[in-house]
């Protein structure tokens, strides 16, 4: 019999992924993966946090908890204390009843509720034609969401000066005055993905400025907060401005980083509106499309969050635990520079200290990646993007003469 | 185009917040999403002072006591998983294999050729939602033949909505006779017999949802020969593996002879009910392919479609699962406690129908006993419903459905009670 699916092609398979596989498999001891994004101790290992073990035992025993469904926006201590970490414990707009939120699978999950709200109910009807402008360059994974959502029109916005290793701000801005009205914003709130740069402070204002007078929809894609400087209010200062400046917003939250929860998809997708009534609307229709994609989200992540978050112990052992996290990265990033020029390495590398987050755009070009992958088993994305957590005081040395060797070697 | 000073000072801050403080605001167009009808149910439930009144809107397991049950083979597996101090990385696109594996050996059976030969592929889904939901958008971008897929009538609430948001049209195939609350058998075959080569077909593996009415053995046959005449793709939903009969096997006899048959089908699975693992979001989605490589063509635009949704699925209920299902003991212990739970309900069917004889009801109610899993149809009309609903405090949804799980030798006297006085 013919099969129906005969015609169905082979995928190309998802490049981060693909190179950590690639990485599993190579049998040089030396090896170092500075791919995929997850924190990694000094051992190179993955770390639970211990306020995360700590909460699990106390889930375990506690015989009146079960495993019956959430309700179909999530668990609704989970979804407010999450909240208030983005938008501050004294947020107006909170204390206004003009925000809500929906339980996620993860960032991802929450980026795809936003996306497909966005696609029925903004700017008009099921209007797949308005422009949605992602960072160039920006996590790999945001196109997919949105396109996958239904919107035809994804397109770049000026974000990453390859060549001053920095940010574009005219670029951006100038992107931002030419979009069409309406046009909805990916904004990466802090540790942008996957450059390690972020706006300062006035040239958010600046942002928002034009965002405003443009009319343009401001969408935060938040999955690193904690993780950036160390501090959780530092590091939401951009959503919180945004929120000051009166935009009716989303930002997606991920909690696969900062609580280390990466396999239990704790995500929550934080919508502010005009006000309470518009909000109630807004999350009746999330509601609906929650229901035909996952029905009601998994609890044991957000159980595990919202008792974190609420209980004071534990939130205080929780932001020790996000501090510890982005202090050893801060020790990484200095010490890679500091290696690099002591070896003299060509170039300059104080992009490594500026840049913030789990990640540095490193500047090497495709053909020196590929150099680093194949003669030195040292693995990162073609875009030069390395994961400072692959980085361990062991490994930092054979890392640092490598990239010496790559730009030495190879142009 | 206006030419502004890049400076901002705190002055225009102030006055653009004023200005933006005025009433515009993107939604103003949203309107107010209709109430979910089961949802609804529960929550006039919950409202309701009346000491005595019941629940059976709802779709979760209750034992007699009227409880949520966590299975001990659950809690069991827990501790296990708790002991071996496993870090949190993200599983892959597909899932946790130890999962995957079982899930499928679980519902084609240990031994067969499909898992043998490597021509199924099972991914992880956030539970039968979730399958349903990556099958429908599979479909959708592959099977380009035909948007069509038919629906036994009734069916799933969400099943509908679930179809069109992934872009396939909805028809409808005979399924519920009303006038003997049983299988239309004929009605099914004619309807079948018109539907257009290649359209999608769904079937219920067992225990339909919401009529709990299933084809006989004899009938599946037929069916099957049926639908490979006209050339149909058939989808499976197995959402009560265990829960119907109380029995593994044969409650997925009917997806194993369609495959045995020759039909290469889709399958989503839930393990909400029968692992009562609900909230953990645990499920598969099975397609049987060709052979080994089209598996593998297959499985990479799952990934591909998994990917943009929420990347990649949550480890908690899957690891659960897999524990369960493949540790022998607790594997064993759990077939006890899904045919416990089957059996209680099985027997709240028999004294439905035995306090209703009591209280000297003349209606044929064999259908209650006939029916099977975790619904019946009990054949009341909305006036009815609603009668028992406003003199009663008794809650099921307006088509007359009742979860037999909200039913407890506390109630069912209380229940034969109210659905006599409103149908003598």
């Amino acid at each position: 019999i013919m099969s129906l699916f005969g015609e169905v092609p082979q995928a190309t398979p998802v490049a981060v992924f693909k190179l950590s596989n690639d990485f599993k498999e190579d049998a040089n001891p030396k090896k170092v993966n500075l791919g995929v994004g997850a924190y990694r101790t000094d051992e190179g290992q993955p770390w639970v946090l211990p306020v995360v073990k700590k909460v699990e035992k106390i889930i375990v025993a506690d015989n009146s908890l079960n495993h019956e469904y959430l309700a179909i926006l999530g668990l609704p201590e989970f979804r407010s204390s999450a909240s208030k970490i983005a938008l501050g414990e004294d947020s107006p707009a909170i204390q206004e009843n003009r925000v809500g939120a929906v339980q996620c699978l993860g960032g991802t999950g929450a980026l795809k509720m936003g996306a497909e709200f966005l696609r029925r109910w903004y700017n008009g009807n099921d209007n797949t034609k308005t422009p949605v402008y992602v960072s160039a360059p920006t996590w790999e994974n945001h196109n997919a969401v949105f396109a996958n959502a239904g919107f035809e029109d994804v397109r770049p916005y000026k974000y990453w000066d390859a060549e001053k290793r920095g940010l574009d701000l005219d670029g951006f801005l100038g992107d931002l005055e030419s979009a069409p009205k309406h046009s909805i914003f990916v904004l990466h709130a802090c540790a942008h993905n996957p450059t390690g740069t972020d706006p300062t402070h006035v040239e958010w204002m600046q942002v928002a400025e034009v965002m405003k007078r443009r009319k343009l929809f401001v969408f935060f894609d938040s999955a690193y907060q904690g993780f950036a400087s160390g501090c959780l209010d530092k590091d939401a200062w951009a959503v919180r401005y945004f929120v000051t400046q009166g935009f009716e917003m989303f930002c997606a939250q991920s909690f696969s980083k900062n609580f280390g929860l990466y396999n239990e998809r704790v995500g929550n997708l934080t919508i502010v509106a005009r006000d309470s009534d518009n909000l109630k609307r807004v999350l009746s229709q999330m509601e609906k499309i929650v229901r035909v994609t996952w029905s009601n989200p998994p609890s044991q992540g957000a159980r595990l969050v919202a008792i974190t978050l609420n209980t004071p112990e534990l939130f205080a052992e929780w932001k020790d635990n996000v501090k510890t996290m982005a202090d050893r990265v801060l020790l990484m990033r200095a010490s890679l520079q500091a290696k690099l020029q002591a070896l003299e390495t060509p170039g300059t590398w104080d992009h490594i200290t500026q840049q913030i987050g789990m990640f540095s755009f490193t500047g090497l070009n495709p053909k020196q990646v590929e150099y680093m992958i194949k003669e030195r088993s040292i693995y990162l994305m073609a875009s030069g993007r390395i994961n400072m957590c692959g980085l361990t005081t062991k490994n930092i040395d054979y890392v640092a003469e490598s990239i010496h060797e790559t730009v030495v070697n190879v142009q | 185009m206006l030419a502004r000073p890049m400076k901002l000072r705190l002055i225009d801050a102030i006055n653009v917040v004023s200005l933006w403080a005025e009433i515009f605001s993107w939604w103003s167009e949203v309107q107010m999403g209709p109430p979910d009808p089961i949802l609804g149910v529960s929550e006039a439930y919950k409202r309701d002072t009346n000491p005595k009144k019941i629940n059976l809107g709802v779709g979760a397991y209750r034992d007699d006591q009227g409880k949520p049950y966590v299975l001990s083979c659950v809690r069991k597996a827990e501790a296990q998983i708790a002991a071996k101090k496993l870090d949190k990385e993200y599983l892959a696109i597909g899932g946790l294999g130890d999962f995957t594996k079982a899930c499928a050996k679980l519902a084609l059976g240990d031994d067969n050729e499909v898992i043998k030969s490597g021509r199924n592929i099972t991914v992880q889904t956030i539970s039968g939602t979730g399958s349903l939901r990556i099958g429908a958008n599979f479909l959708s971008r592959f099977h380009t033949e035909a948007r069509d897929v038919y629906l036994p009538k009734p069916s799933w609430g969400n099943h509908t909505p679930i179809f069109r948001d992934a872009g396939m049209q909805l028809k409808a195939y005979t399924y519920y006779d009303p006038k003997t609350c049983g299988f239309d058998f004929q009605g099914a075959l004619n309807d079948i017999s018109k539907i257009p080569e290649k359209s999608v077909i769904m079937l219920h593996a067992c225990a339909h949802n919401p009529t709990g009415v299933d084809p006989r053995p004899e009938q599946w046959k037929e069916i099957a020969d049926l639908v490979k005449k006209r050339n149909l793709l058939v989808f499976f939903d197995m959402a009560y593996q265990g829960f119907a009969s109380g029995d593994i096997d044969r409650d997925a006899w009917a997806v194993r002879y369609f495959i045995e048959q020759g039909h290469n089908i889709v399958l989503s699975q839930s393990f909400a009910k029968n692992m009562g693992l609900y909230g953990e979001r645990v499920g598969g989605f099975t397609v049987v392919c060709k052979d080994a490589e089209e598996a593998k063509r297959v499985e990479s635009q799952l990934k591909i479609l998994i990917r943009p949704i929420y990347s990649n699925p949550p480890m908690n209920g899957a690891r659960i699962a897999a524990t369960i299902l493949n540790t022998p003991d607790l594997y064993k212990e759990w077939l006890g406690e899904v045919h416990g739970m089957a059996n209680r309900i099985i027997t709240m069917r028999e004294l439905l129908v035995a306090n209703l004889k009591k209280e000297g009801s003349t209606r044929n109610w064999k259908h209650v006993i006939d029916q099977i899993g975790m619904f019946c149809f009990t054949g009341l009309k909305p006036e009815q419903v609603e009668r028992l609903t406003k003199e009663f405090s008794i809650y099921m949804t307006k088509d007359g459905r009742i979860s037999m799980a909200g039913v407890t030798s506390g109630n069912v006297g209380y229940l034969a009670q109210g659905i006599h006085a409103v149908t003598k």
